[in-house]
């Protein structure tokens, strides 16, 4: 197994793992801040991705695509949040879970009601295709690259926003004690839609930026919110650290997991059975790191202890 | 106001006489629907003891449902094909035998729904829900990727498992066989949920602390019934894939999963038979506004957020307004 | 000197940079009421969690009738013989007042994995339950829904249940808090009778209730013992006016 190789699939675990954090940081803090559980952020990353690939097709520029999706999703967000949202917010798990639940199933349904069953196809624009050539001698997709760079950006754009901004004081105190926050008069209403619209976002931008990789259709959303469930477990609730790293994680796991564990089992079986076994283990490796993380700690590596 | 129990009877009455009805007239498809639905309603009891009673929101149920059905398409391909399942350390051949499937189904989710239960149970509130709808994700990722059983295609097995002495072929009959499962189940959940382990649970799920201070171990007691709860889950899934006589990946679908969830809060939470009424009342819609409208699931999506945001306590608690009995 | 029903030494408990409990011995002997008093944030409650077993000890030990107790978790205290009545009421609102004493005669008699039989048609447990139920004067409540009862009516089901595990030693917290006078009355004078079923470790407030039913007094400040003795010298003790009854 060649360098290359290895360092290709850990390029591609990075870009896999950055492009969940987007989605997992909105998550985690939806969590954090507003102890919500938010099935339908899926939804918004599918908003995303179709409203990209919609403005693509229709204007031709990638970058007003990305900028529409963003509000998009912003917007879907800011008006689920004010509709129907706000009124989960003081109920039990089970009635948060069924109504964003339901939301999934008129998103999605509605999106294929106005978008019709198949795929839409977006592309990576044209100054960003092709391959670069990194230190090393490996040739890798400019795009991909371009994605870890810009996650990572947005990523310390995130982490300045909660350290340094009156708005992540607000975030970080509502984290820590809902009642003490609206009792020093911040607008509590207002810090929520807030964000909620700022996941919202940061997933329809996730979604926009996969779907020119991945095609963009009805359901893309989900796998990658219970992906990101998976990362939030591993990294805690509430903590956008915990976010980026298992995001992480969770990306390269499953990337190398890919390509190792066939590897491993064939040193003791051949070839075809190996590939069989080595995929199917891999198909549940990250989950196994879940559980190994849950036993160790159940509230995850950067959670707030129960 | 109607009391429970009179509504329990006529649903009974119903899951009677409305397909001994469809035979009379020979609509072999009413009988069909009836017997998914019953299916549907032994899934979300088994899972109504866990989130009801016990009131841990499991996400992932379909995991178990999957399972149930994978036990059954295994043993009965391997059976049908005539291919030894193992030899070595004894030789299994697989088996079309219903009554043996169902007993190997059970044991095996019930260990399925330990191995979950054991890392789940550790953690409360949003991290197990989260944790559970990724337990049942990654029970769909295994499945798509273990080709030798069919991978994302599903396996299907040709004709219908055995019965002593029916023939499981026949629409009423097998339906028999489903609704007698069923009754069987709601007796055994009836009696559990008014035993001393049934209302401690139920209070487990008011207060840890009360249950421990009177001698319950609360992991337990949770495990206990997650155990339970998924070996019921698990049954109804072998059932379904011999309804269909098909199993695939998307037994193990988080939107099964959701389903369950929404058959008991249609019916009324922690209620006998509101799971039952609940897939019923589903699975009727689903057929009935299916025919009419290709997006059926934005209605399900609004009558599901009115129901949330408006009604408590489903169909029983709407119509009975009396609290669940336990004596 | 008989031996101490219950017995904690030294036990210490830190959370993070915090001191809830230091070096803090305490024992119960038979037929006693032993009051834990001092004010706020002084560590009765941390006290009371690691003796019934929701906390774990930094440091000391606890012993049941001889019997090191002190890394077993709270359900087996429980069935070992500690009934804890707790500060807020942990009960099962949503069921009736029988349904909440039944659970302690299920505890009681270990008896706990049964899954078919109703365990209210089960008169064994039923007699115990309502048995205890009619000490308390809650007999004629018993399928009343738990919410629905008043805050004393609820203290009082919280000492039914106790009594049903038929315990080696009670221990209250802050039974009196919330009850009107009356309320308060009627529980002193309960309280006076029971120990004789059991002796109480009673942490309390209301210190008229105190030094009517207390032999033994400990008094806690800063998570320390400050003074532990007969109820008629702490009542003088110079170190507890000040820190805690106020001059004078």
């Amino acid at each position: 197994m060649s360098f290359v190789l290895i360092a290709e699939q850990i390029l591609n675990g990075l870009q896999f793992g950055i492009m969940l954090f987007l989605m997992s940081a909105g998550l985690t803090l939806i969590f954090g801040v507003m102890g919500l559980i938010n099935l339908a952020h899926g939804s918004l990353y599918m908003i995303g991705a179709f409203v990209a690939a919609a403005v693509a097709s229709a204007t031709g520029s990638f970058i007003l695509a990305l900028v529409a999706a963003l509000s998009a999703a912003a917007l879907a967000g800011a008006i689920v949040e004010i509709t129907i949202i706000r009124k989960l917010y003081n109920r039990n798990h089970l009635d948060q879970v069924l109504a964003t639940f339901a939301l999934i199933l008129i998103f999605s349904e509605g999106t294929r009601w106005v978008f019709g069953s198949f795929p839409l196809y977006l592309d990576a624009p044209s100054y960003l295709q092709g391959a670069v050539t990194l230190p090393g001698g490996i040739q890798y997709p400019l795009y991909r690259i371009t994605l870890i760079f810009f996650g990572l950006i947005i990523g310390l754009g995130l982490g300045l926003l909660i350290t340094k901004t009156r708005l992540g004081v607000q975030i970080r105190a509502g984290e820590n004690d809902r009642e003490m926050v609206s009792a020093l008069g911040v607008n509590i209403s207002k810090l929520y839609t807030f964000i909620f619209a700022l996941g919202a976002a940061l997933a329809g931008l996730a979604g926009a930026l996969v779907g020119a990789i991945q095609s963009v259709e009805v359901g893309m959303g989900e796998p990658v919110l219970i992906l990101a469930f998976v990362v939030i477990v591993i990294g805690g609730i509430g903590s956008v650290k915990g976010a980026l790293i298992g995001s992480i994680l969770v990306g390269l796991t499953d990337t190398l997991g890919g390509i190792f564990l066939p590897k491993f089992f064939s040193f003791f079986m051949d070839l075809a059975t190996a590939t069989n076994v080595g995929s199917s283990i891999a198909s549940m490796s990250i989950y196994i790191l879940m559980s190994i993380v849950l036993v160790w700690r159940p509230t995850g590596l950067f959670g707030q202890k129960v | 106001m109607i009391k429970e129990r009179h509504l329990n009877i006529f649903v009974l009455g119903l899951l009677i006489f409305v397909p001994i009805f469809a035979y009379w007239n020979d609509q072999p498809f009413t009988i069909t629907l009836m017997t998914r639905a019953v299916i549907f309603a032994i899934a979300a009891v088994g899972l109504n003891l866990a989130l009801g009673i016990g009131g841990f929101i499991s996400f992932g149920h379909a995991a178990f449902f999957g399972l149930g059905g994978y036990v059954m398409g295994i043993l009965a391909w391997h059976s049908q094909n005539y291919v030894t399942l193992v030899e070595w350390p004894i030789l299994i051949e697989g088996t079309k035998s219903m009554p043996i499937i169902w007993i190997i189904t059970i044991a095996a989710s019930a260990l399925l729904a330990a191995i979950i239960g054991m890392i789940s149970l550790k953690t409360t509130g949003v991290y197990f829900i989260m944790i559970t709808l990724a337990f049942a994700q990654m029970m769909y990722y295994f499945s798509t990727s273990w080709s030798a059983y069919g991978g994302e295609d599903g396996l299907s097995i040709y004709v219908r498992n055995n019965f002593p002495g029916l023939n499981t072929l026949d629409p009423i009959q097998f339906f028999s066989i489903c609704c007698v499962i069923l009754l069987i189940v709601l007796f055994f959940m009836g009696r559990l949920i008014k035993s001393p382990f049934g209302l401690a649970l139920n209070a487990s799920r008011q207060s840890r602390q009360r249950i421990e201070a009177v001698g319950f171990d609360f992991h337990k007691l949770q495990l206990t019934a997650f155990i339970l709860s998924g070996a019921i889950t698990g049954l109804s899934g072998a059932l379904f894939a011999d309804l269909n006589r098909f199993v695939s990946p998307s037994m193990f679908s988080w939107q099964l999963s959701g389903e369950f969830i929404v058959f008991i809060i249609i019916g009324g939470v922690g209620r006998l038979f509101g799971p039952v009424i609940g897939a019923l009342i589903f699975v009727w819609l689903e057929h009935l506004i299916g025919g009419i409208s290709d997006y059926w699931h934005i209605f399900l999506g609004f009558i599901l957020l009115a129901i949330v945001l408006f009604g408590k306590g489903g169909i029983i608690g709407l119509l009975c307004q009396e609290d669940a009995q336990h004596e | 000197m008989n031996n101490p029903i219950l017995e904690a030494n030294k036990l210490c408990k830190t959370f993070g940079s915090l001191v809830a409990v230091q070096d803090v011995s305490i024992d119960i002997h038979k037929d006693e009421i032993h009051a834990v008093i001092g004010p706020n944030g002084a560590g009765k409650s941390t006290l009371i969690s690691q003796i019934c077993g929701s906390l774990s000890s930094d440091k000391g030990s606890v012993f049941l009738l001889g019997k090191d107790i002190t890394n077993l978790p709270t359900e087996k205290r429980a069935s070992l013989g500690i009934g804890r009545t707790f500060q807020i009421s942990a009960l099962a609102k949503e069921d009736t007042v029988l349904e909440n004493a039944i659970l302690g005669s299920v505890g009681a008699s270990g008896k706990h994995w049964r899954f078919f039989n109703p365990v209210l048609k089960n008169s064994i447990l039923r007699d115990e339950a309502e048995y205890c139920l009619e000490l308390v004067g809650l007999k004629d409540l018993i399928n009343l829904k738990t919410a629905t009862l008043s805050h004393g009516q609820l203290r009082l089901l919280e000492v039914a249940i106790a009594l049903t595990l038929k315990p080696k030693v009670f221990i209250m917290d802050e039974p009196m808090a919330g009850l009107g006078s009356d309320g308060t009355k009627q529980l002193t004078e309960f309280l006076d009778k029971l120990r004789e079923r059991a002796p109480i470790l009673l942490v309390e407030h209301d210190m008229d209730a105190v030094f009517a039913l207390a032999n033994r007094i400990t008094v806690l400040d800063y998570g320390r013992v400050i003074a532990s003795d007969k109820a008629s010298s702490i009542k003088k003790d110079p170190e507890v006016q000040k820190a805690y009854l106020g001059e004078g």
